[in-house]
């Protein structure tokens, strides 16, 4: 009994490793502690990795990827300059201020690629991608496509065979276009042989059986007269620069402007040299109801404007949607919240209801309640409130793509609204109540702050939801009540203006992201509680 | 039970019944005066009725029969927020999206009370449980014991007469738990406020209260100061439920004034004060507690009935020896003894007797 107190503490433990004070803390073996933490932790990160990387990949390709096409692709212009790549390079240096059509030299640019292009069946794409921009310009590269192998250019032709008829053979050509003196008095020929050689290629035609085309002749002839041949060791080229001078001409503006007087037009030059570049802002500009013109940015006429119109009709609508739901699903989730358990799950069923039903169903029904001669209508005239003459138009309209949105979209505020309803304690009502406070006191300055990130988290994913939705506004919006993406469905699957689409998109994409900031910013993504 | 006349009553109970289903009884005809000033605590299992009643003076639960009076006006119809009771919950229940200041003065603000009278009432109240500097904080940045002195603050800003608490030292560990309930108590009597306290801890309700009432099956099976519900328990529940406590069952074979002789189910006799026995041969269980139990003879008076034990366990527990013995077929019979220097130390497997005063051993119902 006495050894009681004797019993001391035994002989202090030594005191653990330690790295002298203000170096770096040692692990056991004396390997600096940071760098066995992360050894240790590399293999459960990796591990985590490997675990999610199916899913990861998946993410990428069919998520990101796209996305990432996407956005390219409202930026993206490489058609002209990859259709037209002579002109591109002279229109450089032309006037669009000008007033006046570009001279001979952009012709004689125009006339090659036209050709080519027309031979790869290109010309017919630029022209849509062109008629964006600007209207008549699909049908003017239709048009002058289907003239440009019948052009007066044979007269070159003519005159070279005439001078020597070896002109004519084309395996003389392939020898010529070998030999690096020749290309270097020849450079507009040579370009040109090589993109004709390209093609040929692709063809399966060997250039050495292959006609030589007037158009090459033409590039020669204009090579000809601008470096006179010099340096070239072929003999028919100093020949033929000799007899050049003398040669009778044909001007390919003048074959242009009789093909389509549109040629002559600065306008439509114009539009070529803005969407010359490989990056255009275009797309965009067309989003936002402006455009880009030889004269610069410009907002677009008054009756074609509609973009903006769109995007502040779907922000206007999303935002209706949203509020509604709030004000619709807060009681519910009120309700469902404080039942008891299992009356709650039995009432949870029915708000889940709708997600197991067809969505292209759901909305066909409201198109059933909502029409003229539908279920609401009959019910109202039934009852005299309504006239059978001017039966309420409620479908095809705004009012019907915000009733079926709002229904549709309901469940999305309830689930949160409900899992944030269910951790408030019911404590602090009473507690409110007990210090004096009405129920409407209670319920407003204490139950209602605690409920906002629900409503946060439950408008959030509502209009974002909404502002890009598409099938119902598609079934029920008819023309005032449908919504952007509507519009963008149209570019990509209808009109085919991918890049417009693509510029929409982004601009969407861009309009939620900023909302989704300005959001953080004012209430905190904090407050968000999904449950 | 302690039958204090009505008139002097500021809370009263009478002859309330509660139901939530319409077929069981949750609170049985429950009769009780609670005095201005005093600090009462209802002590209970659960489910036996105690937060019940606290939430129907409180006004959240209506009473199914019966009549509440509050300073002798019935307050069955009046709802909660127009009591004036202040209320301390479990979870305490502040409100997290408001500071520990805007907490403080939420029930003045409904109260309509001008803005410095306000801030002057909010800093009294919160320097009154030592925590003037922690206005500007939120609850969720509080510990614990901080958020319950905030809850109890905020139950007394407003100077409630009465204020009630429902198990607010629950979640506490048990050190902070000890020096609350002596914050709780000495603020209690210093403002005169009366308090209502629900626990299911008996050494809390024990250490706190004016009064105790100890609930079972809807009812109140004793109301008494602690001392007397220590030791003079008017029957065998409130014997087992407060305190630890010894029992024995056996027969009634004599009966006196103030003596009772027990022949156990072994055959052996003890001596009992008689508490709930009314004639002889009646079934009784007899309660003594550990601390009570002598096992040196010369300690006990001449001529006490002394019973045989064997020594199963001995437990050493620092400031006290807690020894199991086997007596009269129960194998668990504890007794405590001091940890003195004259204190003899039992070893498993002896032979001992023991005894005990018979005004210490009660015998109650069966």
């Amino acid at each position: 009994m006495s050894d009681l107190k004797s019993t001391g503490p035994q002989a202090a433990a030594a005191p653990p490793p330690a790295g002298e004070p203000g170096g770096p803390v040692l692990a056991a073996d004396g390997t600096p502690l940071k760098r066995s933490l992360n050894r240790a932790l590399r293999r459960q990160k990796l591990r985590a990795l490997m675990l999610i990387a199916p899913l990861l990949l998946f993410v990428l390709l069919t998520f990101i990827a796209p996305i990432a096409d996407m956005l390219f692709r409202s930026v993206e212009n490489q058609i002209v300059s990859e259709t037209l790549p002579e002109t591109v390079v002279v229109l450089h240096s032309w006037d669009s201020e000008s007033g006046e059509a570009p001279a001979e030299p952009v012709f004689d640019a125009f006339y090659v690629d036209l050709f080519l292009a027309q031979e790869q069946k290109l010309h017919t794409r630029l022209g849509s991608r062109l008629n964006y921009e600007k209207t008549g310009m699909s049908s003017l590269f239709r048009k002058s496509g289907r003239r440009v192998g019948k052009f007066d250019t044979d007269i070159y032709t003519d005159q070279l065979i005439a001078l020597d008829p070896s002109w004519k053979d084309p395996a003389t050509w392939v020898a010529m276009m070998a030999d690096s003196g020749d290309r270097a008095a020849l450079p507009f020929t040579a370009r040109t042989w090589d993109r004709w050689v390209a093609y040929l290629a692709t063809e399966g035609d060997d250039p050495a059986k292959t006609k030589i085309e007037d158009v090459l002749f033409t590039t020669l002839y204009l090579d000809l007269r601008a470096t006179n041949g010099s340096g070239a060791s072929d003999a028919r080229i100093t020949q033929a620069a000799q007899a050049a001078a003398g040669f009778e001409t044909v001007s390919l503006r003048d074959q242009f402007a009789d093909a389509d007087k549109n040629w002559m037009d600065p306008e439509v030059w114009g539009t070529i040299k803005a969407f010359s570049p490989r990056y255009t802002p275009g797309y965009f500009l067309n989003s936002v109801d402006m455009q880009k013109t030889p004269h610069g940015i410009e907002t677009r006429p008054e009756n074609q404007q509609i973009y903006m119109m769109l995007f502040k009709r779907t922000i206007f609508m999303s935002l209706v949607i949203t509020l509604s739901c709030v004000m619709l699903g807060y009681p519910v989730a009120w309700i469902l919240a404080n039942l008891p358990t299992r009356t709650a799950n039995l009432l949870m069923i029915l708000v889940l209801l709708p997600f197991w039903t067809s969505l292209l169903v759901r909305t066909s029904a409201w198109k059933v309640m909502l029409q003229q001669q539908g279920v609401i209508n009959d019910t109202l005239v039934w009852l005299g409130i309504v006239d059978d003459a001017d039966r309420l138009v409620m479908i095809n309209n705004q009012f019907g793509t915000i009733v079926a949105m709002t229904h549709i979209l309901l469940p999305f505020m309830i689930l949160p609204l409900y899992s944030v309803m269910q951790t408030i304690q019911p404590t602090y009502l009473r507690a409110a109540k007990s210090l004096g406070a009405t129920n409407w006191t209670a319920f407003w300055r204490v139950y209602f702050p605690q409920s906002v990130p629900g409503i946060g988290a439950g408008s959030i994913l509502v209009f974002i939801l909404s502002i890009g939705y598409y099938i119902t506004p598609e079934i029920v919006g008819g023309t005032t009540g449908t919504f952007i993406s509507n519009r963008i469905a149209y570019h990509i699957s209808s009109s085919l203006n991918w890049g417009l689409g693509a510029a929409l998109g982004a601009i969407l994409l861009a309009a939620v992201m900023l909302l989704y900031w300005a959001y953080d910013k004012v209430v905190g993504i904090d407050n968000v509680k999904l449950g | 039970m302690a039958d204090t006349s009505s008139n002097d009553a500021f809370v009263e109970f009478e002859r309330v019944q509660k139901s939530y289903d319409g077929e069981i009884l949750v609170v049985k005809d429950l009769n009780l005066q609670i005095p201005k000033g005093e600090f009462l605590t209802m002590l209970g299992p659960s489910g036996s009725g105690k937060t019940t009643c606290l939430m129907m003076l409180a006004g959240f639960e209506t009473a199914t029969h019966g009549e509440i009076k509050l300073d002798g006006r019935p307050i069955n119809n009046i709802p909660p927020h127009k009591r004036g009771i202040g209320m301390v919950f479990q979870n305490y229940a502040l409100f997290p999206h408001m500071t520990i200041n805007e907490n403080l003065s939420f029930p003045l603000e409904v109260r309509k009370i001008g803005k410095s009278d306000r801030e002057a009432k909010v800093k009294r109240a919160l320097d009154m449980v030592e925590m003037g500097d922690f206005g500007g904080r939120r609850p969720a940045q509080l510990s614990g014991g901080q958020q319950q002195r905030i809850a109890l603050a905020r139950a007394l800003v407003f100077e409630p007469e009465l204020v009630l608490m429902d198990e607010p030292l629950g979640a506490l560990d048990k050190q902070l738990r000890e020096k609350m309930q002596f914050e709780i108590t000495d603020l209690a009597h210093r403002l005169g406020i009366t308090v209502v306290y629900v626990t299911h801890d008996q050494t809390e309700a024990l250490t706190m209260s004016d009064r105790v009432a100890v609930f079972d099956d809807g009812r109140i099976q004793q109301i008494a100061p602690p001392d007397e519900l220590y030791e003079s328990p008017q029957n065998s529940f409130v014997a087992q439920f407060i305190g630890e406590n010894n029992t024995l069952e056996g027969t009634v074979k004599e009966l006196s004034e103030g003596l009772a002789l027990v022949q156990l189910d072994d055959g052996e006799m003890v001596d009992c004060m008689p508490v709930n026995v009314s004639k002889v041969g009646e079934r009784t269980k007899v309660s003594i507690r550990p601390e009570r139990v002598e096992f040196q003879k010369e300690r006990l008076k001449e001529g006490a009935h002394m019973l045989k034990a064997t020594v199963k366990e001995f437990i050493y527990m620092g400031d006290v020896f807690r020894t199991r013995l086997s007596v009269a077929g129960n194998d668990d019979f504890i007794i405590k003894s001091r940890n003195a220097p004259d204190q003899v130390r039992l070893k498993p497997g002896q032979q001992i007797e023991i005894g005990w005063l018979h005004e210490d051993c009660r015998a109650l119902d069966a």
